[in-house]
């Protein structure tokens, strides 16, 4: 994963809750072997609606996301993530994310950002008022700015995850780094553990 | 003297292979599931950095997703489907995992198969590229999903980093009215707190209603906790556990049966832990629930009507209330019992399981599907397939007019041939009622078998009492 200190640029208000993975990318995407080829995916039942945000010329360009509550909730689907990523975006505002999805992000370097549910409110009605709006996330300082509107916030993010996207590190290689202690966990377990040889 | 502990906390702890401060802990994993959609690029990136799988023997996969329900002797129809599974195939073959393949007799849901060929005990830790992990916490297991990068990590590891999860106590307490199931249960949780309501938490169902389910009864109601978006949902293991597991091909034998279930009997949540949120149900007014939106927390009890979103106080969901309505083409005010169904599919690792079939054939016995209804049942793997077929649960369902399928994932997220069109409404007794979840444009509400076999029979939403 590339490292991730910044990201700046102009947002997408998607001004919904409870969007759920399979909206992000329906299942039949989910059918290829590949890692690329999905921002085509993305959303792609909304956006045949042409009055649907992504579809709207003032937001072309733009590198962050903006959603309501419980963005990313349902299927463990790492595509959502994929697919948002090669579409272009490189953060993501919610007051709330799914769990899993939330992981998905941080292990490719899409910045999820957590606000007060009235900040998000107070960033979809900007953006809507004004498309060319500024954003920044600074991953270093955990902040989210908007000048123009005079909103400086901190967001939450774990000083390992935070550590991650900086140096953009893989997280496998960090493990490794502990196959002595997992060697000796191996030797407690119980003998009776199922494995797939044993029957 | 050690500090009380949750269930959770008790699986949690005995798996931690490190743990440093600022970092998240390091656990083991004991089972990693795997199948079709989520594992080709984790395959890939092994491949790509050259790493062996690490514990090949503790790694189980199964074809389920793509595989289509019919002609399953046969090849896939599909290409882009039978590509998928072909890479699994091959990816299994290369790294040395036990795949069971289509149309074979250990295949099915992966939620399905692992309890019913023992793997899934109580203590494990469990992990699957599939949110509906879930359901293992069915055994008191530590049971969840995970994403793609996360699977690679499993069997390059067999360890996955994981930050402290809040803990969340939901108890049900009493005894549910007749015609009350599992499933009900659980849609009535997600309609008291919400699809958000389990974020960052690890919930444990407790109470009197919950020891009164069975195993199957209780995968039903760990299988959803995803969709309160809760990480994992346990249930602390007893008698019903021990009886359920005790003889199954994996489970443990003689003297190592004794130490297990000696084991297993401490993983109880200690009487002065405590959680840090707590929702108490009364077990007696949960009646029989259909959901009538686009997420799993709108539902209402099938006596009730469609509700009018001018009712709900909160904009957001307001607003969410209306569009679901729009999308699912409901009037509010409408009696829920009133509303046409064009499909009937029962299924899924919610409820694809014997006991749901039983249910189902209880309904269906000397009756007959309602002119015009489409129905499918599919049982959740061929040990289902054919124990209902020993038991003659297949003929009773076929003499009253239902589809009996082969065993697999479906209608409930429509990645094979079976799926909703463009407006037609189904009944189901899957998971997730998303927009286009079963078929682009297709609307869906989630029942239990009860009330999915009561409705393929009278052409409406209804219970059986109905009939
Ligand atoms: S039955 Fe549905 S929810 Fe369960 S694993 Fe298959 S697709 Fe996922």
């Amino acid at each position: 994963m590339e490292p991730v200190r910044i990201v700046t640029g102009t947002a997408v208000p998607l001004d919904r809750s409870d969007v759920d993975t399979d909206q992000i990318i329906p299942s039949d995407w989910l059918k290829q072997v590949e890692r690329t080829g999905f921002e085509k995916g993305l959303f792609s039942e909304w956006r045949d609606d042409r009055d649907f945000v992504l579809n709207q010329e003032q937001y072309a360009g733009a590198t962050i996301l903006v959603a309501g509550p419980n963005f990313g909730t349902g299927s463990s689907r790492e595509h959502a993530v994929w697919a948002i990523q090669q579409y272009g975006f490189r953060a993501v505002i919610s007051p709330r994310f799914g769990d899993i999805f939330r992981n998905n992000s941080t292990k490719n370097g899409l910045v999820p950002v957590v606000v007060a549910p009235e900040v998000g409110e107070q960033l979809l009605r900007a953006i809507e008022a004004d498309p060319a709006l500024e954003i920044t996330i600074d991953v270093e300082r955990r902040t989210l700015e908007a000048p123009a509107i005079g909103l400086v916030v901190d967001f939450p993010l774990d000083a390992s995850v935070q550590h991650r996207f900086l140096e953009g590190l893989d997280d496998i290689g960090i493990t490794l780094r502990q196959a002595d202690d997992i060697t000796t966990y191996e030797t407690s377990r119980p003998a009776w553990f199922p494995t797939t040889a044993d029957a | 003297m050690t500090a009380p502990k949750t269930l959770s906390q008790k699986v949690w702890d005995a798996h931690v292979v490190s743990s440093q401060p600022g970092e998240p802990d390091l656990l083991f994993i004991d089972l990693h599931l795997v199948h079709e959609v989520t594992s080709p690029q984790a395959f890939d990136g092994l491949r790509l950095a050259g790493r062996p799988v690490r514990h090949p023997e503790l790694t189980l996969a199964t074809e389920d997703h793509n595989v289509p329900t019919e002609h399953t002797n046969l090849e896939i129809a599909d290409p882009i489907s039978r590509k998928q599974v072909q890479t699994l195939r091959n990816n299994c073959a290369e790294y040395g995992i036990k795949l069971h393949p289509m149309n074979t007799p250990g295949q099915g849901i992966v939620h399905i198969i692992g309890p019913e060929q023992g793997y899934t005990m109580p203590g494990m830790t469990i992990v699957c590229g599939d949110s509906h992990t879930s359901t293992h916490g069915a055994f008191g297991a530590l049971a969840f999903g995970i994403g793609t990068s996360e699977v690679e990590h499993v069997l390059a590891t067999q360890t996955l980093p994981q930050s402290a999860a809040k803990t969340l106590a939901i108890t049900v307490d009493g005894d549910l009215p007749v015609g009350s199931t599992a499933k009900d249960v659980i849609l009535a949780i997600l309609g008291r707190i919400g699809t958000g309501g389990g974020i960052g938490s690890i919930a444990e169902y407790r109470g009197s209603a919950i020891r009164g389910l069975s195993m199957e009864g209780r995968m039903t109601v760990c299988n959803m906790s995803i969709e309160a978006g809760a990480k994992a949902g346990l249930i602390a293991p007893d008698q019903v556990t021990f009886d359920y597991l005790e003889g199954r091909a994996h489970a443990p034998k003689g003297a190592a049966w004794d130490e297990a279930v000696a084991y297993w009997k401490t993983l109880q949540t200690d009487e002065d832990a405590t959680f840090d949120q707590e929702v108490v149900l009364d077990a007696a007014e949960i009646f029989p629930h259909v959901s009538w939106g686009t997420n799993p927390g709108q539902v209402a009890p099938i006596t009730s009507r469609v509700p009018n979103p001018a009712d709900i106080a909160d904009p957001g969901e307001r607003n969410a209330a209306e569009r679901a309505l729009e999308y699912m083409g409901l009037t509010a005010g409408t009696p829920l019992k009133e509303v046409a169904v064009d499909t009937v599919f029962i299924g899924s690792c919610t409820n694809g399981r014997i006991e749901d079939l039983r249910a189902v054939a209880d309904v269906a016995k000397g009756r007959r599907v309602s002119s015009g209804m489409r129905t499918l049942v599919v049982p959740g793997s061929w040990a289902v397939k054919q124990q209902a077929e020993a038991e003659g649960i297949d003929r009773v369902l076929v003499d009253a007019g239902f589809d009996w399928r082969d065993p697999g994932c479906s209608m409930c997220l429509a990645m094979n041939p079976d799926k909703l069109t463009v407006g037609e409404r189904a009944a189901s007794t899957s998971n997730r009622n998303f927009e286009g979840r079963q078929g682009r444009g297709g609307r869906t509400h989630l029942v239990s078998p009860a009330v999915a076999a009561a409705t393929a029979i009278a052409g409406h939403f209804a219970t059986p009492e109905d009939l």
